[in-house]
């Protein structure tokens, strides 16, 4: 299963190398000639099948993960660390995690709770209260397993379950995955398809993407947050696992261009598939470099609802991915049809 | 001039963010003997070419911001006392008592006024000083502070350069007037070395606002790899290990998302190589300086970052090692001298 | 003058949503026998004098700061996300509209801190009974806007959206009394979108058009009322303003100075503006490409983004002035 596969490797914002790797067999298992920049991003041309005129389509997905750093060795041997991306804090204690390009193990430990007093207890554990424990005896031992400026990234067994997928990097693993499965398909029409780098470290990767692809128009497949768990209101959860791929109409980066966002609403109902809308305003996508690069490009972003988002472990639901491939690939053919006036 | 007198020149000067033409005219004549030719951008990025051998040869961009923190008058009070808002990112509690030029229709000196303490209320006992409770003091009559003095007039910190023990120099602006000596001492040794590069030596302008010099002189010149020179934060009594990096050691090679890897390794490699002091340190996302704008340029510009480490940043008191600086320039040169044309098509194969 | 903004102002354009208050734009245009071209994001661009000479890129943004809906619940009220800086503190019981009439009411639950940041405890009512009447009107992503008419007050006027539709009027009408004869190079009007999330319109349409001026038409800031939250000298009533500095960009002196001296030889009066928080489309123009000397004409305006922001007619006329004389002076 493509996406459990995606999942499991390591691909920290900067450190995109063996997740890439990974990718780039896949698209040459297919036959697929792409080529990288000098970020890393991967690109490739998917030449259509049709005569008509090339629609100037991109469609991008990142492929970086958020993680940690390795920041400095204690004379203990323990490892201090920095956040790659926006970590969520709580869920790093106690989790296990691998370091550097030879994948050492580590552990996120914690002060025992029998030897914390009342008020401590009642404390957030924040970063300088955690480190990586990789079992060294101290600094020089350390030093010959891992070095500063190692990335880190969550060790987690990607599981599925009927229809649930659970794992580390989901987002956006599940937008890589949906866009190998569209590249492995005959279109028409030609597009670019790139899979990005550095999107939780500040929209970098796709910035330079959409500079030399110099798109009409792009659309983002990316891995959205899901709050659907108990005591959130309805209207606070921003998307529902199993109630289709959510449609942005405004994040902090982008206001979703209104005939792209028309039209991905006019494919999921032709095709009578669920679908919704993304109820959090916030945060940032690939969309939001893409929407203001060179002359303006008009950009929306389509999503699988994911619960636990930068975390050790998320969870989807593999018919809103199955739905999001579909719609992409409803859409691709509607811009052949129709094109799309912007 | 020798190293050192250029530093002095380039700190003892005021140049604040987008007003660095005074700086700027003091680089242009230090660098003019060892460079091909100088032109200054729209904003004001002063741009130093130094042709390479090479016949078809690279384009590398090094730059070093010569902009300072600094300060702008908002509004002129009744009574002749200057309210003001900081051009970059100034620590209130480092101004009070700080002499200042402010450049209104002549150069005007000043004081940065403050409350006395024994004035402080109980409540604002124990608390830092805050921006908004400073002002500007010139003791001129508020008639003549009006016909010489405007809301949009920038203020500058006056301080002199000052000779510390063995190599130790402090002083005001050496973020980042310490990495134009280094570009400085590149140019020159560049000199006396063959290289196959079209080297950029950019003194950048309004760094310190939001690296904004950086990004249009990077989109102008279009470099095929890009180096930004900057200062990062030395050691002090109670530093953290990974938020510092000692004086004296030698410049630091970043590794992390904003750098290419290759490029950390070159430059690492070229220390080892000649035997040049060097220091490590990462960055887990995009660095605060010019590096974080050259990488995202047009397609993407593969960027490294070299820092000197600096003691004491964005005060007037900044405090460096000379040979740190030096070793900086001598790094940078022989880096220059070791890239080819193989060497920077290398960098968009990941 | 009055009866132009009015009209601008009652026009609906929240970021993003911009068709109707560009339609309202157009159409004036097209009264002023002027062509214009609209580009991806929905910029309105009119292009007036010879080509050849310097260009100089004018810039007012036509949208404004609005809301956007996100969950419609099973009781038929609505949830909303901002468009650009909403003041929280202005929300409960005020009334907003949607592009297709809708009008509805802010309002707050009572159970949660007024204090606590974050729109989740406010709600609009568009008087739906449950959410399918509510779907009848509204979808999810349909922007709103404050409903508050103009009022004129002897030389000022109070409105929503005078952010900027003031500045838009101040296009206008230098549009409408400057001949392309008098104009020493091409000057591009452009009608910006997408200011208020983020410079986004202005940073295209400066690709786009590779002007070697750049020049935003803007309202500011002013330190004339009690207790001001910032220390400065801007008035309304006292002229239009020459930026300075601003969040977004260090105006280049070139632009500044030559706005000075223009105002000065024609007896206009204005001000020098510093402006400690906030930026305009200045700041995007400026970094385009390899740099654009560029400057800002700001409209002294209290209350900025309140439904009931404050300009002064005087102000907007010396604005005008200023940058009819300063399009038509051959020292760019």
């Amino acid at each position: 299963m493509l996406i459990k596969e995606l999942s499991a490797i390591p691909g920290v914002s900067g450190d995109e190398t063996r997740i890439r790797n990974f990718i780039r067999e896949k698209l040459a298992a297919r036959g697929l000639k792409n080529y990288t920049d000098a970020l890393g991003n991967l690109y490739v041309s998917k030449e259509g099948r049709g005569k008509g005129e090339d629609p100037g389509l991109m469609l991008c997905a990142h492929m970086d993960e958020v993680g940690l750093m390795v920041s400095s060795i204690e004379k203990s041997g323990h490892l201090r660390f920095y956040k790659v991306g926006g970590v969520y804090e709580p869920a790093l204690i106690s989790k296990p995690v691998k370091i550097g390009p030879d994948d050492v193990y580590g552990v996120i430990g914690a002060k025992a709770i029998h030897l914390q007093k009342a008020e401590e207890r009642k404390k957030a554990l924040g970063p300088e209260n955690l480190y990586i424990d990789i079992g060294a005896k101290n600094k020089d031992d350390a030093e010959k397993a891992v070095k500063i400026g190692d990335y880190v990234s969550f060790y987690s067994e990607a599981s599925c379950y009927k229809n649930l997928v659970r794992g580390k990097a989901l987002d956006n693993r599940a937008g890589c995955a949906a866009l190998l499965e569209i590249l492995q398909r005959d279109f028409p029409c030609s597009f670019t398809a790139v899979f990005t780098v550095q999107e939780e470290v500040g929209i970098r990767g796709a910035r330079v993407a959409a500079y030399r692809v110099n798109p009409r128009m792009a659309l983002v497949l990316e891995t959205t947050i899901a709050a659907d768990t108990p005591g959130i209101k309805e209207y606070e959860q921003s998307t529902v696992l199993g109630d289709g791929p959510a449609f942005t109409v405004k994040d902090d980066s982008v206001i979703a261009h209104p005939r792209l966002l028309e039209r991905l609403i006019q494919v999921a109902e032709k095709q009578q598939r669920p679908y919704q809308f993304r109820r959090y305003g916030g945060s940032f996508t690939d969309a939001g470099a893409v929407t203001t690069s060179r002359g303006g490009v008009a950009a929306g972003v389509i999503s699988t609802p994911c619960r636990y988002i930068h975390s050790p472990l998320s969870m989807l639901n593999q018919k809103d991915w199955h739905h999001l491939v579909e719609i992409v690939d409803g859409f691709i053919r509607s811009i052949d049809e129709k094109g799309l006036e912007v | 001039m020798d190293m050192e007198g250029l530093l002095r020149k380039l700190t003892e000067e005021d140049g604040v963010s987008g007003y660095e033409k005074k700086v700027a005219g003091i680089a242009a004549g230090a660098f003019s003997p060892y460079v091909d030719d100088t032109r200054t951008d729209n904003l004001g990025n002063l741009i130093f070419l130094k042709k390479g051998q090479g016949n078809s040869p690279p384009r590398l961009l090094i730059c070093a911001h010569m902009d300072e923190i600094g300060l702008i008058v908002t509004k002129v009070e009744e009574n002749g006392f200057l309210r003001f808002t900081s051009l970059g990112g100034f620590d209130a509690r480092t101004l009070p008592g700080q002499a200042v030029n402010i450049y209104g229709r002549d150069k005007v000196p000043g004081i940065i006024g403050f409350k006395l303490p024994p004035l402080y209320t109980e409540q604002e006992k124990g608390q830092g000083v805050k921006m908004e409770d400073l002002f500007l003091d010139t003791a001129l009559t508020p008639e003549v502070v009006r016909e010489t003095i405007a809301v949009g007039s920038v203020a500058a910190i006056e301080r002199k350069y000052l000779t510390l023990q063995h190599n130790s120099r402090a002083g005001k602006a050496f973020d980042d007037r310490a990495g134009i000596v280094a570009l400085w001492q590149c140019a020159r040794e560049l000199h006396k070395i063959r290289h196959e590069a079209d080297l950029y030596l950019v003194a950048t302008v309004q760094e310190e606002v939001g690296t904004r010099g950086a990004v249009v002189s990077t989109f102008g010149i279009s470099p095929d790899l890009g180096i930004a020179v900057d200062v990062c934060h030395g050691d002090f009594p109670g530093a953290l290990e990974q938020e510092t990096s000692p004086l004296t050691k030698g410049p630091v090679v970043t590794s992390g998302p904003n750098i290419h890897p290759f490029i950390a390794e070159k430059l690492l490699h070229v220390a080892a190589e000649y035997h040049l002091p060097y220091q490590r340190d990462v960055s887990p996302g995009p660095t605060g300086t010019d590096a974080r704008a050259i990488q995202i340029t047009m397609e993407g510009v593969p960027t490294g970052l070299l820092s000197i480490p600096l003691r004491y940043m964005h005060t007037s008191v900044e405090l460096v090692d000379l040979e740190d600086i030096k070793v900086a320039g001598l790094l940078l040169a022989r880096f220059v001298a070791a890239v080819d044309r193989a060497f920077v098509e290398g960098l968009v194969c990941l | 003058m009055k009866e132009l903004i009015q009209k601008l102002c009652a026009s609906f354009g929240p970021a993003g949503r911009e068709g109707q208050i560009r339609a309202v734009i157009a159409a004036e245009i097209e009264k002023l026998k002027e062509e214009y071209f609209v580009d991806t994001l929905g910029n309105l661009v009119v292009r007036k004098g010879p080509a050849g000479g310097k260009k100089i890129l004018v810039a007012a943004h036509m949208d404004e700061i609005g809301l956007m809906v996100t969950y419609i619940e099973e009781n038929g009220y609505l949830r909303f996300t901002n468009l650009g800086g909403i003041m929280q503190q202005t929300l409960p019981g005020t009334r907003v509209f949607f592009e297709n009439g809708t009008v509805g009411v802010i309002g707050q639950e009572k159970n949660k801190e007024t204090r606590e940041p974050g729109l989740s405890k406010y709600y609009l009512d568009i008087g739906a009974e449950n959410r399918e009447t509510a779907l009848a009107k509204v979808k999810i992503g349909d922007a709103a806007v404050y409903l508050a008419p103009l009022h004129q007050e002897g030389k000022r006027l109070t409105a929503k959206s005078l952010d900027n539709r003031v500045g838009c009027a101040v296009l206008l009408e230098t549009l409408s009394r400057l001949s392309a004869a008098t104009l020493p190079g091409e000057v591009f009007f452009v009608f910006t979108v997408q200011e208020e999330v983020g410079l986004r319109g202005a940073q295209t349409i400066a690709y786009r058009t590779k002007p070697h001026y750049g020049l935003a038409v803007d309202v500011t800031r002013v330190g004339d009322t009690p207790e001001p939250e910032f220390k400065t000298n801007v008035s309304l009533g006292k002229g239009p303003t020459v930026k300075v500095m601003d969040s977004a960009v260090i105006c280049h002196p070139k632009v500044t100075n030559l706005m000075m001296d223009v105002a000065e030889k024609n007896n206009i009066p204005y001000q020098p503006e510093v402006l400690e928080r906030g930026g305009t489309d200045a700041g995007a123009i400026h970094l385009s490409r390899d740099g654009i000397p560029t400057g800002a004409l700001s409209i002294p305006c209290r209350y900025i983004h309140t439904p009931a922001e404050m300009v002064d007619l005087d102000d907007v006329e010396n604005g005008i002035a200023l940058l009819q004389e300063l399009l038509k002076c051959e020292q760019w």
